[in-house]
């Protein structure tokens, strides 16, 4: 009862700081003096019609660095937990239907392809790296929701990831020599503005990022799965 | 649209601090913080947003020339990204760490845990 008093108090607390947040909060009408800049110079100094895509890769390319950094924390601190050992044969299961495991088998690689575009195209439309990479994994999901047996290669998935991420590091070192610091997309020429090949090194990095990221979602679900097959076995 | 998406972000953080505070299961705790998270994530962007500005991404409508004045800002949107995908770790390692609990003593009640008291 005490408890459900305090909880009360608490959001009243902070409903009536969001209320006067509220009332006092007008859109400005103008950008700030650093979003003015990116608009009116993005396109020149990077290339990429996509502004997010600009400060997201190359304006803060270190905190991207970082971000995907996070993720691989992530990832490996989740593998390291929940470390099957060695995989038991597992019991009888019952099999999907027939129609699931097709339309499945079919979408894949649809929904694959679907997710490279989104990374590839990262620099001229909505999308890029984190949410294409995040489309391939939810391919790898589809399977395993279609097909509980289905294992993904986690060799396979160790190579994609720690080369992409290497990869990613070296093109940035490479913009510090060849161009005017770390992850500067001009170590490539910008090419014509608006095209796929274009905004120098931003679709390469941001493939990069795609696939590292795509590996690691992939990587943590299959590894909750690995724990769900054995709980199904005790 | 603004004030929309104001009472958005507020009603989500607002619930999904209920969520946290009020539930003893600890898969509805996490999932009162994805909630809260979501709601901090549509204030960023709703903070970033110019009356009547559109997607920051140029065409043939939105020029070099005038987009200072047609766009949204960037860098909230750019910043939210970055925190949807710190979200996503921290959801996937709470799971994680909600499963070992549940290993532990076949339990999701978070009152069942008293060693940390």
């Amino acid at each position: 009862m005490i408890r459900n008093f305090f909880i009360l108090i608490i959001l009243a607390g902070l409903a009536a700081v969001f209320v006067s947040l509220f009332w006092n909060f007008g859109s400005s009408d103008t950008l700030s003096p650093l979003a003015e800049h990116y608009a009116n110079n993005g396109a020149d100094e990077v290339g990429a019609p996509n502004l997010v895509t600009s400060v997201i890769v190359t304006y803060r390319g270190l905190d991207t660095l970082g971000e995907v950094t996070i993720l691989f924390l992530v990832a490996a601190i989740v593998s390291f937990f929940l470390k099957t050992g060695k995989q038991e044969e597992s019991a009888p299961k019952r099999e999907s239907s027939e129609i699931i495991l097709t339309a499945s088998k079919l979408l894949m690689p649809i929904v694959m392809v679907m997710g490279i575009y989104v990374f590839i195209n990262g620099h001229l439309t909505p999308g890029g790296g984190f949410q294409g990479g995040a489309i391939v994994a939810s391919s790898f999901v589809l399977m395993l929701m279609a097909n509980p047996r289905f294992e993904i290669n986690h060799r396979i998935i160790a190579i994609v990831e720690s080369v992409s991420g290497m990869a990613f590091v070296f093109i940035g070192v490479l913009g510090i020599l060849l161009a005017g610091g770390f992850l500067d997309n001009k170590i490539l020429p910008l090419g014509n503005y608006g095209e796929i090949f274009s905004a120098g090194a931003i679709p390469i990095i941001y493939s990069l990022v795609g696939l590292k990221v795509g590996s690691e979602i992939s990587n943590i679900l299959s590894n909750f799965q690995g724990v769900q097959m054995k709980k199904c076995n005790d | 649209m603004e004030t929309i998406a104001l009472i958005t972000a507020f009603a989500l953080i607002l619930i999904g601090l209920y969520g946290i505070l009020s539930n003893k299961n600890i898969l509805k705790i996490i999932i009162g913080f994805s909630l809260f998270d979501t709601g901090l994530h549509v204030l960023i962007v709703t903070v970033g947003y110019i009356k009547g500005g559109t997607a920051p991404i140029l065409d043939k409508v939105v020029g070099t020339s005038n987009a200072a004045s047609k766009i949204v800002d960037p860098v909230p949107q750019a910043l939210v990204l970055t925190a949807i995908v710190i979200g996503l770790g921290v959801t996937a390692l709470m799971l994680a760490y909600a499963l070992k609990l549940y290993q532990a003593k076949k339990s999701l009640k978070i009152t069942d845990f008293k060693e940390m008291k």
